[in-house]
């Protein structure tokens, strides 16, 4: 049985000074229906670039450059532009880090998520005005009827970002694609917004691609961890499992140091230096000039994927030395 | 004081010119930034560069001037006037009247020509050369722009860095001004500076200046603002550093870059204006803006004079678009974020 | 808002006599009455005659108020601006204030198509254009537009009279008719020649608004939500624009008075713009001094109308 959403050899390039730089290089995970995969991974490492990926709305020059993403089998980097629009928002709707700049300045937030059911529904004003005062009020905006006409400015963050999130649940996606969605929140508004996020998951049983920094959240939230590195997957397993069993030196480290991800730019206590900017990533393992464990294949050769349990995936030299001599034994 | 001659003075203006580029090019050398950006530039625009180098060369060509050495049967030049490199090149080459492109004729009367075939752009009404006088206004033309500039810039930076710096009662009294001069529309008040002034190249350029250095004296202001918060320069102050010296050292160098974008950006817009004000009456000697003008009427003649006007109209353009053309280049290479282009 | 408004006309107020002053400071101490009188009457006049014109066109009185308090020409300038009394040219006595309103009726007639045909023409345009960023379509544009705005507005119109006067032998290039069937034979050109001008620059400027607006976050959001690029441009892009848009036309505005310089003395139509030219022309200091107060007080009014309307299209703003 296949999954809801495939994604194979995903390859996503800018144009560098001598050629496309990949951002984005090789990523293939599976995405159940009901599921929620976490993604996770320092600043930098293409994380969002892998979810903009998925809905084709990677920036210009930015292009998708390989691959697959597969919704139902159906590949939707193959799709006409008009046939990806009704994907969009309709079937996998996505929300963004930051609610202070997603929101159209000059429109009322009603306005902008009657907008987003109109387009996918043949459905009057006034009735797409009350779904969305209905979902104001299930997404836990107080005084929903008035906050229709209310402008962006006017709301908190925590406010504005229930919106989005109100407007991403607006036609009821199969997908919901969180980049960071509470990042740029105060830490109590946070909590309230996992917590709305969990419970949603709950009832309305869609999955979730979450984009994330914080070990709660993966706790609280994910079923399945995918952790990313520099344009790649280096680790990908159950919630469980890697939590407690972490098999790549970069998960160790991460999970070591996870509070300080959330903040950008900001050093790993555990993992000397920072990722390094894409024309600069190394051609073997990209983990290889920051690893503590490096040994000589390390540098030159791309690790293979490996897979030491079922449902789990690492690509990491050591991992593989260390299977193979299991297996020599 | 000597008493300088105006052809000795604008030799000392060319040479200290040339020191003037020498050293500004061997500062783009030494830093990294700027050299990376003048690398940048000349891979993208490498033609409209050298266009303006061109038009550079011959302002400069024509800047160097000395007196005597003029051949005895030269008769349209006054004997001891001095003349520039280009003047010289074109010693005796006036005609009567009109002529056409390497005519051997002149192209009204049917005379023949002192210089058969020799003017490659043909003769204008009283037989000068074309070529010649298109060359001429080149200079006239980066004297426009870069005289100007001169006036403009440092008058914006002194009001706008000081406004945005000490801020207080001179930044009231600085704003009140630019809004002042800002709510008078530009061609007027610059018609207004000159008849006021009287007409003249200087009293041009002055006006000129004054009605465009508004918006870059805004810009230097804002900046400064922003500049003024950076930590770096809350610590220079805390630690005693003078005024002056915080000025000079961080703030106008940060506005380097505003202040190469501007001058290029100021400069086609300066040519043009000269060109309008030419067709008023009240523009530039030697200035393509007049050729264009004394050459409107010649339009209507049977048969048409028209390489007049197609040259001083080519030779203007040609300057305007490579100048317009390395502006753009060189804002996005400076600074693609804070400069909106302004229309 | 009220109070806002009210701070923001004083300060308009203040403007208008900080312009009056400069008026002052360029056409009464720069260049002095006896200038003036020897520009208006030739160099040789003799004293006598100087005085008499001067005395003719309320000259002969001293400058300050320190000089006199009662009767200077500062506070003369001032209250005669302020009150609309022009006085007469300094060229051919004629009444100003007359000039000037025969003069506003042809400017208009030239202008206003001028400001709304500019509009439709560069905003559709710089929407195309950006809308096909990064694409050759908009280098072309770009490109374009960097060579419409290098040719000198001289070469556009002597460009345009000699194509259709000379080579098509079209209809009189110049003239005017106040006629309403006649009009647009002789607007026609003027309109062209001055669309075309300004639409190199027009199209730039809004591209660039454009852009940026469309590399804002709530254009990806737009997107995200299955949006069509039209309908983005149009909804989320152009609503947003109009912030800059609306200040660079508001802008334009007063310009509507003070008339097209060039067009009208071009094309003969009998505009302020003409009127300037000419007072140009004929050392009329009275009647220049006039229009460029005229000129700034329509400025004035103009960038207060933009303060105030920025409420209207961005409810950001608040007046406080
Ligand atoms: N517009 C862009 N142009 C060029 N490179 C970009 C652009 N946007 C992102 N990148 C590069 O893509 C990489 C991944 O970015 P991103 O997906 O935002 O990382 P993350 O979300 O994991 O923090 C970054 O290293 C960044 O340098
Ligand atoms: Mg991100």
């Amino acid at each position: 049985m296949s999954a809801l959403l495939e994604v194979r050899g995903l390859r996503t390039v800018f144009p560098g000074e001598s050629g496309p730089v990949p951002v984005v290089d090789d990523i293939a995970f599976d995405l159940d229906r009901s599921e929620v995969l976490a993604l996770v991974g320092e600043s930098g490492s293409g994380k969002s670039m892998t979810a903009l990926s998925i809905l084709r709305l990677v920036p210009k020059p930015g292009r998708v450059d390989a691959g697959a993403v597969a919704l139902e089998g159906e590949n939707l980097l193959d799709l006409p532009v008009t046939a990806m629009r009704r994907i969009r928002g309709r079937r996998i709707s996505m929300i963004f880090q930051e609610p202070m700049t997603c929101l159209n300045p000059v429109l009322p937030v009603g306005a902008q998520v009657v907008e987003a059911i109109q387009l996918h529904e043949a459905i009057s004003t006034v009735d797409a005005r009350a779904r969305t005062r209905d979902l104001f009020a299930e997404v836990g905006i107080p005084d929903p009827e008035a906050r229709l006409d209310a402008y962006p400015h006017q709301l908190s963050g925590g406010l504005k970002q229930r919106v989005m999130i109100a407007m991403a649940l607006s036609t009821r996606p199969e997908i919901l694609i969180a980049d960071e969605p509470t990042t740029a929140l105060d830490v109590t508004v946070q909590a309230q917004i996992l917590a709305l996020l969990r419970d949603l998951q709950r009832e309305r049983r869609m999955a979730i691609l979450l984009i994330t920094h914080d070990l709660g959240t993966v706790n609280e939230l994910a079923d399945r961890v995918a952790v990313m590195y520099a344009g790649r997957l280096v680790e990908v397993a159950e919630r469980r499992a890697l939590l407690s069993e972490p098999l790549h030196p970069y998960t160790r480290g991460l999970l070591r140091s996870m509070p300080a991800l959330a903040r950008p730019g900001e050093r790993l206590p555990e993992i000397p230096g920072v990722v390094p900017p894409p024309d600069q990533w190394p051609s073997g393992c990209r983990f290889s000039t920051r690893c503590a464990e490096r040994f000589e294949p390390c540098a030159d050769r791309v690790p293979s994927e490996t897979e030491p349990a079922p449902g789990r995936r690492v690509w990491c030299h050591d991992v593989e030395r260390r299977l193979d001599g299991g297996a020599g034994k | 004081m000597m008493d300088l001659e105006p052809h000795v003075i604008s030799n000392l203006v060319t040479g200290a010119l040339l020191v003037g580029i020498a050293l500004i090019a061997r500062s783009v050398r030494r830093q990294r930034l700027w050299r990376e950006a003048a690398t940048q530039l000349w891979r993208r625009r490498r033609i409209a560069i050298l266009v303006v180098g061109v038009y550079l060369a011959i302002g400069l060509l024509d800047s160097i001037a000395w007196k005597g050495g003029v051949p005895e049967d030269v008769v349209d030049v006054l004997p001891n006037a001095p003349l520039t490199l280009i003047d010289r090149a074109f010693l005796g080459s006036r005609e009567a009247s009109y002529s056409a492109p390497f005519a051997d004729v002149e192209f009204y009367g049917g005379d023949p020509l002192r210089n058969p075939g020799s003017h490659p752009l043909g003769t204008d009404i009283l037989g000068r050369d074309v070529l010649y006088l298109s060359l001429k206004g080149a200079r006239v033309a980066l004297l426009i722009g870069g005289l100007t500039s001169l006036i403009a810039i440092p008058l914006a930076l002194f009001f706008g860095v000081g406004a945005g710096y000490f801020g207080g009662r001179f930044d009231d009294g600085v704003f009140f001004l630019i809004s002042t001069l800002a709510s008078m529309p530009g061609l007027l008040l610059l018609i207004a500076l000159i008849m006021a002034m009287g007409r003249g190249t200087v009293s041009v350029c002055v006006a000129l200046g004054v009605t465009s250095w508004v918006g870059f004296c805004r810009l230097s202001r804002a900046e400064t603002l922003k500049l003024r918060e950076l930590d770096y320069v809350a610590a220079a102050r805390a630690l005693g550093v003078t005024e002056i010296r915080i000025v000079l050292r961080h703030i106008l160098p940060n506005l380097a870059h505003l202040i190469v974008i501007t001058f290029v950006l100021m400069f086609s817009g300066l040519v043009l204006s000269e060109v309008v004000l030419s067709w008023l009456g009240i523009g530039v000697d030697g200035s393509w803006g007049q050729m264009i003008d004394s050459a409107r009427n010649e339009l209507s003649r049977e048969p048409i004079i028209w390489w007049n006007i197609a040259a001083a109209g080519t030779a203007l353009f040609g300057l305007v678009l490579a100048v317009n053309s390395v502006g753009d280049a060189i804002r996005d290479v400076l600074d693609p974020r804070t400069l909106k282009e302004a229309p | 808002m009220g109070a806002y408004v009210l701070r923001r006309l004083s300060y308009g107020i203040g403007v208008v006599f900080g312009v009056l002053f400069l008026l002052f400071i360029l056409f009464f101490t720069v260049t002095k009455p006896d200038d003036i009188a020897r520009r208006a009457l030739g160099e040789k006049a003799p004293p006598e005659v100087i005085e008499q014109w001067k005395i003719n066109h309320g000259y002969d009185r001293p400058l300050w108020p320190w000089q006199d308090w009662d009767d200077n020409l500062l506070f003369d300038h001032y209250e005669r601006m302020l009150t609309f009394d022009f006085g007469l040219s300094d060229a051919d006595d004629s009444p100003i204030t007359e000039r000037i309103a025969s003069g506003v009726g042809p400017s208009l007639s030239l202008t206003v198509p001028l400001l709304v045909l500019g509009i439709l023409v560069a905003i559709p345009l710089s929407l195309l254009v950006a809308f096909f960023r990064e694409t050759y379509i908009d280098r072309m544009g770009v490109f374009l537009c960097v060579l419409a705005m290098s040719v000198s507005m001289l070469l556009y119109i002597i460009g345009a009279q000699f194509l259709i006067g000379k080579v098509l032998r079209w209809y009189p290039i110049s003239g005017f008719d106040s006629n309403l069937l006649m009009l647009p034979r002789f607007l026609a050109l003027p309109l062209i020649v001055g669309v075309l001008s300004g639409v190199g620059g027009d199209v730039r400027f809004y591209r660039t608004v454009f852009l940026e607006e469309s590399s804002r976050d709530f254009v990806r959001t737009a997107r995200a939500k299955g949006a069509s690029e039209a309908r983005i441009m149009t909804r989320h892009v152009l609503r947003n624009a109009m912030i800059p848009i609306l200040t660079n036309v508001v802008l334009a505005i007063p310009f509507l008075f003070t008339g097209a310089l060039l067009l009208e003395a071009f094309f003969g139509i009998p505009g302020l713009g003409s009127i300037t030219v000419d007072a140009i022309a004929a050392n009329d200091f009275s009647t220049l001094r006039t229009m460029v107060f005229i000129g700034s007080l329509l400025f004035i009014l103009g960038q207060i109308a933009t303060d105030l309307s920025y409420g209207l299209v961005d409810p950001r703003v608040r007046f406080e």
